[in-house]
């Protein structure tokens, strides 16, 4: 039987009068990659804000590896194991590539452990070569990559990515399938991703999220093929 | 050569470099390079608050007077030696840096600007109001018999220099090792980015507290050595005056920089004392400089270096 990574119960974020996510019960087994879906506002962002501690929800609960994770500052769900990337790349353009990834490693290692495993996480998104240069020089999909091997480098138990594929060129989409597949076997993926060849190809789940509710939940073909899954995307009923 | 073997040729070429001064400088200039020395040192913890870890505080002479009459209060009342007295006001700049570190971290930007400030303003009052131990603005002098340092006389010139050198080279030193140590590197990216570093896994407020802690002891460590080594603690060390200076020299000398807090003080101390010598408008002169070298080397003279020539400078 598989354990469940991440639990929420009636999750639930009001901006004001705006109702950005509303009673969202969401679970997520180990090892899994699972997508989060929906239209642009459907709340994916602020739900997995909740998750990592970004944000305050307004009502609900987080449950993390069995614990009531709710109350729990962002950089302590972090240590706990959880890594986010941020949607906006927000890497530290004045420091160079290696620093930014070195900051991630440093909560859990240090010395020339650190460098080592600073070289591996780069190495894996093919940035190696690029540890010298300043992050701010990178290209715009090479930032989107050293946001994922910061997050990488973690080793988290489960790893956020906020649409990770956003301006990436089909080369680096197709490299990222890769990587997503073979991080399968290690930790747990959640995803938010607009790419829909990248949500069939890596995810062993998807959850769909409509006006801050779970539309639909189910693999991936299952999906393509739900009626009001469809109707919510192209706007008709 | 490396760019450690470069880093530390330099900023150990310019303490040795300091230490042999002291015995080719005519004697007006001995004595205003130490003075020089100890406002530097005040320059290099203000710049560990805002210079590394980017939080712009209006009230650093508060931190420069608390450890300024920890010392002479405990002197002039107590009758307490140097030694202990120069721990008081280590000690005064450590539990005032941390009370106001956690009532102003709570705010960010112009807010922690002005709570700084505010705070900072309460503590010259303070010192007026209790005029009657601290003499308010008139101050008190620190006789030269109080000013015995282990059988060393603080208020031979000499002596004075190299009290002022040692000082210098402790909170440089401190400073360099600080940047590269993890923990400066981690204050360098809550400057460049805190959400990012706390969505990294930091508790980037614990680190903003220490940050603060840091900077307000060693500016606190400065008062203490201003007092004793000229002898005297006046109330206008603790004006908005002294929280400006700092942050003019920080400026001037290159923020986030090790060099830049003791070459802008040596720039600007220079600036007026030869600038008066030609006019009494001195302030103009000084101004006009300040405003070229703002706009032609915005970050600052060591800053400017680091972009166009050193870009291993620290």
């Amino acid at each position: 039987m598989t354990t469940c990574l991440l639990k929420t119960r009636g999750l639930t974020k009001h901006f004001g009068g705006l109702v950005a996510v509303e009673g969202v019960d969401f679970e997520l087994q180990q090892g899994q990659v699972r997508a989060l879906i929906g239209p642009n506002g459907a709340g994916k962002t602020t739900l997995v804000g909740m998750i990592s501690g970004r944000i305050s929800p307004t009502s609900g609960m987080v449950e993390f590896d069995g614990q009531n994770v709710t109350r729990l500052p962002a950089h302590k769900r972090i240590m706990a194991g959880m890594a986010y990337t941020f949607q906006i790349t927000s890497v530290f353009v004045n420091l160079s590539a290696g620093e930014n990834v070195a900051l991630a490693a440093r909560r859990r290692l240090n010395g020339t452990e650190a460098d080592k495993a600073v070289r591996k996480s780069l190495d894996r998104l093919g940035l190696l070569d690029r540890i010298d240069q300043e992050a701010g020089e990178l290209s715009y999909g090479h930032q989107r990559l050293l946001e994922i091997a910061m997050g990488l480098v973690q080793n988290p138990r489960l790893l956020i990515l906020d649409e990770p594929t956003q301006g990436l060129s089909d080369g680096e989409i197709a490299d990222f399938k890769l990587l997503v597949r073979e991080l399968a076997g290690e930790t747990t993926v959640l995803l938010i991703e607009h790419n829909m060849s990248v949500v069939m190809e890596t995810a062993d789940e998807v959850t769909v999220l409509n006006f801050g509710e779970v539309l639909a939940e189910g693999t991936p073909l299952a999906i393509r093929e739900d009626q009001t899954v469809q109707s919510a995307y192209l706007g008709t009923s | 050569m490396s760019d450690q073997a470069k880093i530390i040729a330099l900023h150990g070429g310019l303490i040795l470099l300091l230490f042999a001064l002291q015995f080719v400088l005519p004697a007006y200039h001995h004595g205003n390079l130490a003075r020089i020395m100890v406002l530097a040192s005040y320059a290099i913890g203000y710049n560990i608050l805002f210079g590394y870890t980017g939080l712009l505080s209006l009230g650093h002479a508060l931190f420069f007077a608390a450890g300024m009459y920890g010392m002479a209060l405990s002197i002039h009342h107590l009758e307490w030696a140097p030694a202990p007295a120069l721990l008081a006001g280590l000690v005064a700049g450590i539990l005032v840096s941390g009370t106001l570190a956690l009532l102003a971290l709570r705010t960010t930007g112009v807010a922690f600007m002005i709570v700084t400030l505010m705070f900072a303003q309460a503590g010259y009052l303070t010192v007026l109001y209790f005029g009657e131990y601290t003499r308010g603005d008139e101050g008190f002098v620190i006789q030269q018999a109080q000013r015995m340092l282990w059988g060393v006389d603080l208020s031979d010139p000499v002596n004075r220099y190299f009290a002022a050198w040692g000082l210098l080279t402790v909170c440089f030193l401190a400073a360099l090792w600080l940047v590269r140590h993890p923990f400066g590197r981690t204050l360098i990216a809550i400057r460049e980015n805190e959400e990012r570093v706390r969505m990294l896994g930091y508790n980037t407020f614990a680190h903003k507290l220490t940050a603060m802690m840091i900077s307000g002891t060693i500016a606190a460590a400065a008062g203490a050595f201003y007092g004793l080594l000229f002898g005297y603690a006046g109330a206008s060390f603790a004006t908005v005056q002294y929280s400006i200076f700092p942050l003019l020299w920080v400026l001037l000398g290159g923020a986030g920089t090790v060099l830049g807090p003791f070459i802008g003080t040596l720039f600007m101390f220079y600036l007026i004392d030869l600038s008066s010598g030609i006019t009494t408008a001195y302030m103009l002169i000084a101004g006009v400089a300040l405003v070229a070298l703002t706009l032609f080397a915005p970050q600052g003279l060591v800053g400017e270096l680091r972009r166009r020539f050193w870009g291993w400078l620290p």
